[in-house]
């Protein structure tokens, strides 16, 4: 059991792998042409390959491929299609740039891409080469491209050290490490030397000057064994990928985790390079921690610490940001909960003792709190004048030029005010105040003027009341201790109170950020509808980042529409409107500050949810986020695209759920309607073709008439009932009420049904004051036309069906009583359905007619209820709020 | 009779046409029919017919328009026909002229009965001041009204309203007609007059006022004196 469980292969992994299968098939395949450095030939082969390709009957076209004027190459140019060059204009001179859109739109197979790690001319829509390529990939084309060991991010500073040259353009090794195939170009340092000494590479001034600097035989030998390891590496991480798939237990030490510490100095970035490699050559999975103190950072190492975290991006390494106070137990406890193997942490020059003694304390420490972790320690280079400091350090001095200005006086005047009374109280009481003083300022000052405070009052303290007084020189020595310790004590006190008060903005911040969240998630819960999230949503924008933004949606056929539905002072350009298309397709960010299209006005991110985008948003943003804002401006978005997606989805069911009780409507509809038109013009074709073929005698004749009549009549009535159902579903129901005598709504229905009612006894039953009532004559008249009809048909003959009127306290009720069988209870409360047929009722009728009744009443806000009465039969009740006239009044005063 | 009178239908159904073809030449009337709005008015000048029956819902013109345009010179009886539903346009056509209406599907009897008290009516052959009908004798020269020979006390109001109604016997007039005629300009709005007058007029002249025969309601449009 313990060997097979050992023998199973790491689920998550496995499903890891499934997923990058799943979503390679959709993409295009990269394939690179890797070398150890310019002229091994990359473009040649990758040319050739192009044509062997084409030979098997394969779309190839070239993007972009630079022959560098070298004959052969040229030559294999030749005969492929070729995507122009897009000409951009770029200060007094034009650049020529790969055309993205016709190649997307051109889609051939396979697309030839020169040189993956190209930097685009501003004004392209990526500022890489490699982001253009990525884009094409997705469009699911196949592209061939070359690249140079030098140009991976994380050996560019190896590539640095050996040959002396910084490089600039890099790409990220994630692009790499996920190509599809890499096809490794080599050529021994002798035929590279060679082939450049023939000109072959360069022209012959040039092929001198880089031998002299560049192609050296050790800087190529150097490369050459890097860009030989890299493949090695890849190929034996394909082995492992491949031993993992077919479920073989392989020799690696599985679930590796590595965890490097990151800070705001240039170091780091080698740390993380360094790290990544090791990753490499481990097999494992690699995360970095930042761990946020109270020491505010000086904007250059801001500005180093986004440049590393923007590193680790483009390495593939997750960055964590941890805020804690104490370095080494965020990173422990970090790397315990995610399981990490090694942490890495840097090894910053060591310049004086204390440096050293801190340096040591940190890593005893890091080392005994770790456990069975791993800890790497790595050693910096001479040019690192980084200090390493345990951040128990004085905060920066922010304070304004006023407040240092405004601390001399306040001590001054607490000095005179003292000088006044010292005869009283006494020049040790004194030192006292001041101290009381400065402990009072901290709470208002920064720490610079909470340090000019404490000094000058430390030698005003000196100066003017401890004897000999006009001096510094202190008289006796308890004195000296007693300046000594104000000193000490005002400082201390100064600097841990705006500590304190530091510590209270951070808290505060986060706290607003949290109560921001809570807030904005709050107001969602209580508001529905697209429209008013976006709307709530670009408040809450505007308040807590100030800046303006527009938020763009989705249509139902889920494109962007550039339509914004809520005000806003930010105008999209169509340019604009087209990097909102952009981002939503690639739900990542773009615009101004990224690297994608940074020429646009406003910076655009997606609006992802968990089903796909919702939209975009446009943010007027001034500068870039700082790490923490990043996070909390995520999280809001996030929010944002949540309750979105949750409207969206509403919708949607909402939709559906209309679109299936149409579609039920309109089959019941069709049933019912066509029997119900089938049975009368049935009857009315058969009489009628009687009476053309023979002569009967004139009393079957006349029972023939009477059959058409009555099934015209049946005919009619369905005709009506439709007719007024689908004005009530069209709402086109609008009551026009005018005065109305209930007596002549009863005569009319009575007079209306005289035949149907033959059979049956009407009892009409009107109190003797009934005032006259503002009701819609029609519509009511046809409702009760409709109830007293559906009496005659339930209730046998001979019975008697009652109609009662009656007014109360602005009420104006109606019911029709009849001695049928009523309703099973279990369908009293779907009667007024439309297509309600009783289980038991009589062939014949649609179900509309309780339907058009409850349409009617209800237009007039009235309801109606049916019920079965207590002695059998049902008794429908129809209650309608109504004015009533002062006639009556009138009318009894003319009688 | 000398020559039989011409009456000219304007439809645009040809089956409601055929029909009424059939019965109204059964019932001695010589019809002409028209299929749009534009056709009847032409023909309705060279046919010169007794009494026009239009649709409202003709294909090329809205039927008011043809009735409007009809009224400017044609003063003979014009019967509408139309489909239920549409009290609004059915007044408005009362309104702007129409003598009667009635809706669709309709029942022939009744048509020709509205016929001939429109022709009846547009002849004006009776200027005979005591109108009978039923048990009800109404003088109008005295101002009298009686119902099985017995005096009915009738208030003014009362009077000039069963007066106008049974002048007009057998048509149907408007609310607003009633009103303006009746009451004054001013009151063309208070329908509730109408519904208190007419509810105290039935129980003084109606044999039962729960069925009146004489003074009948036309659901929303007004109401028509007689059957």
């Amino acid at each position: 059991m313990n060997s097979f469980a050992e023998n199973r292969p790491d689920p998550d992994e496995l499903l890891a792998s499934l997923v990058t299968e799943e979503e390679k098939s959709k993409r295009g395949k990269l394939k690179i042409f890797f070398g150890m450095c310019a002229g091994v030939g990359k473009t040649y082969a990758m040319l050739q390959t192009a044509r062997a390709e084409r030979l098997k009957g394969n779309e190839i076209v070239i993007g972009y491929v630079e022959t560098h004027n070298r004959k052969e190459t040229a030559g294999l140019v030749e005969g492929l299609e070729l995507i122009p060059r897009k000409t951009y204009a770029y200060k007094s001179t034009s650049v020529q740039e790969m055309d993205l859109d016709a190649i997307i739109a051109r889609k051939p197979q396979v697309v030839l891409v020169d040189e993956l790690a190209h930097t685009n001319a501003p004004g392209s829509r990526h500022t890489k080469r490699y982001h253009d390529v990525q884009e094409i990939l997705e469009n699911g084309i196949n592209v061939y491209t070359t690249l140079n060991v030098q140009h991976l991010e994380s050996r560019s500073d190896t590539v640095a050290q050996i040959t002396g040259t910084i490089v600039r353009e890099t790409i990220p090794d994630e692009i790499f490490e996920n190509a599809d195939e890499i096809e490794l170009v080599d050529l021994t340092p002798e035929e590279l030397l060679e082939r450049l000494g023939e000109g072959k590479v360069y022209t012959p001034e040039r092929s001198r000057e880089a031998i002299d600097n560049f192609f050296r035989k050790g800087n190529i030998t150097a490369l050459r064994e890097m860009a030989l390891r890299i493949v090695a590496d890849r190929v034996d991480r394909q082995l492992h990928d491949y031993m993992q798939h077919k479920r073989i237990r392989g020799p690696w030490k599985s679930g590796l985790h590595l965890l490097v510490a990151v800070g705001p100095s240039p170091y780091s970035g080698k740390l993380l390079r360094w790290a990544k490699t090791l990753s490499y050559s481990m097999g494992a999975n690699i995360q970095a921690i930042y761990v946020e103190t109270l020491h505010i950072l000086s904007p250059k190492e801001r500005e180093q610490l986004d440049k590393n975290i923007k590193l680790a991006k483009q390495l593939g390494i997750k960055v964590r940001i941890i805020t804690s106070n104490d370095i080494v137990r965020a990173i422990v406890d970090f790397a315990l909960k995610e399981n990490i193997t090694h942490i890495i942490v840097g090894k910053p020059r060591v310049r004086n003792l204390v440096s050293l003694l801190r340096l040591s304390r940190f890593v005893n420490r890091l080392i005994r709190y770790s456990g069975n972790i791993d800890v790497y320690i790595l050693g910096s280079d001479n040019q690192s004048k980084d200090k390493f400091r345990e951040r128990i350090s004085i905060p920066p001095f922010t304070s304004t030029i006023r407040q240092y200005l405004v601390i001399p006086i306040i001590v001054l005047l607490t000095s005179v005010v003292c000088y006044l009374i010292k005869d009283y109280i006494g020049y040790q009481v004194v030192s006292f105040i001041l101290l009381f003083l400065v402990s009072i300022l901290a709470l208002f000052f920064g720490t610079g003027p909470i340090l000019l405070a404490a000094t000058l009052s430390a030698f005003t303290w000196d100066y003017f009341f401890i004897p000999p007084q006009f001096t510094i020189h202190i008289g006796q020595p308890e004195d000296v201790l007693m300046f000594i310790m104000f000193f000490i004590i005002a400082l201390l006190n100064g600097i841990l109170t705006s500590r304190v008060r530091r510590q209270e903005k951070r808290i505060r911040t986060r706290e607003e950020r949290t109560n921001a969240l809570y807030q904005l998630t709050r107001e969602f819960t209580l508001v529905s509808g697209i429209d008013e999230v976006t709307k709530i949503a670009v408040q809450y924008i505007k308040k807590y980042f100030r800046f303006e933004c527009a938020i763009l949606l989705k249509n139902e056929q889920n494109q962007l529409e550039n339509q914004v539905n809520h005000e806003t002072k930010i105008n999209l350009s169509e340019n604009e409107q087209s990097v909102a298309a952009w981002v939503y397709k690639h739900a990542a960010k773009a615009g101004k500050h990224t690297d994608t299209l940074p020429s646009a006005d406003y910076t655009f991110y997606p609006l992802t949810g968990n089903n796909g985008n919702m939209g975009v948003v446009a943010a007027e943003q001034a500068s870039l986020f700082t790490q923490g804002e990043e996070q909390f401006w995520e999280a809001f978005l996030s929010q944002i695209s949540g309750k979105l997606e949750r409207e969206y989805l509403r919708d949607a069911a909402k939709n559906t759920f209309i679109l299936n009780e149409s579609d039920k409507l309109y089959k019941t509809l069709f049933n019912s309607i066509s029997h119900e038109l089938r049975i009368p013009v049935a009857t009315i074709m058969g009489a009628s073709d009687t009476l053309l073929a023979q002569h009967y005698s004139e009393e079957t004749r006349h029972k023939l008439y009477y059959e058409i009549n009555t099934a015209s009549v049946r005919l009619n009535r369905l005709i009506e009932n439709l007719l007024n159902m689908s004005r009530l579903e069209s709402g086109r129901i609008t009551p026009r009420p005018d005065w109305c005598d209930v007596h002549d709504l009863a005569n009319k229905v009575s007079a209306n049904l005289a035949h149907e009612l033959l059979p049956f006894k009407l009892a009409t039953v009107i109190p003797r004051d009934m005032p006259l009532v503002l009701i819609d004559f029609g519509l009511i008249e046809q409702a009760l036309h409709n109830l007293v009809l559906n009496a005659t048909q339930n209730a046998p003959e001979g019975t008697r069906i009652r109609l009662k009127f009656y007014y109360d306290s602005d009420l104006l009720t109606i019911q029709v009583m009849d001695r049928g069988s009523g309703f099973p209870a279990s369908e009293l409360s779907s009667v007024f359905n439309k297509f309600y047929r009783g289980k038991e009722a009589k062939a014949g009728g649609t179900g509309l007619g309780l339907s058009i009744v409850k349409g009617f009443t209800e237009a007039h806000h009235g309801s109606v209820v049916a019920e079965n009465r207590r002695n059998g039969g049902a008794i429908f009740t129809i209650k309608i709020p109504v004015k009533i006239s002062e006639m009556d009044q009138f009318s009894k005063q003319n009688t | 009779m000398v020559s039989p009178d011409s009456l000219l239908i304007i439809d645009d159904e040809q089956q409601i046409r055929r029909l009424l073809e059939i019965t109204l030449s059964a019932s001695g009337f010589k019809i002409s029919e028209a299929s749009t709005g534009k056709e009847g008015l032409s023909m309705a000048a060279t046919c010169q017919p007794v009494l026009i029956i239009l649709d409202l819902g003709l294909p090329d013109m809205d039927g008011l328009d043809v009735l409007k345009k009809l009224r400017e010179w044609y003063l003979k009886p014009i019967i509408i026909l139309s489909v239920r539903s549409s009290e609004e346009d059915i007044v408005k056509a009362l309104d702007n002229g129409a003598n009667d209406y009635l809706t669709k599907p309709f029942r022939t009897g009744e048509l020709l009965a509205r016929i001939r008290v429109a022709i009846r009516q547009s002849q004006g052959t009776s200027e005979n001041p005591i109108l009978i009908c039923g048990s009800l004798t109404i003088d109008l020269s005295n101002h009298t009204v009686r119902r099985n020979n017995e005096l009915i006390k009738l208030t003014s109001t009362e009077y000039s309203l069963l007066a106008l109604l049974a002048k007009n016997e057998g048509r149907v007039l408007t609310h607003q007609y009633i009103l303006k005629e009746v009451w004054g300009m001013g009151y063309v709005e208070q329908t509730q007059y109408l519904r208190v007058f007419i509810a105290q007029l039935r129980k003084k002249v109606e044999d039962d006022p729960g069925k009146p025969k004489l003074l009948n309601t036309e659901s929303g449009i007004g109401y028509r004196f007689g059957s």
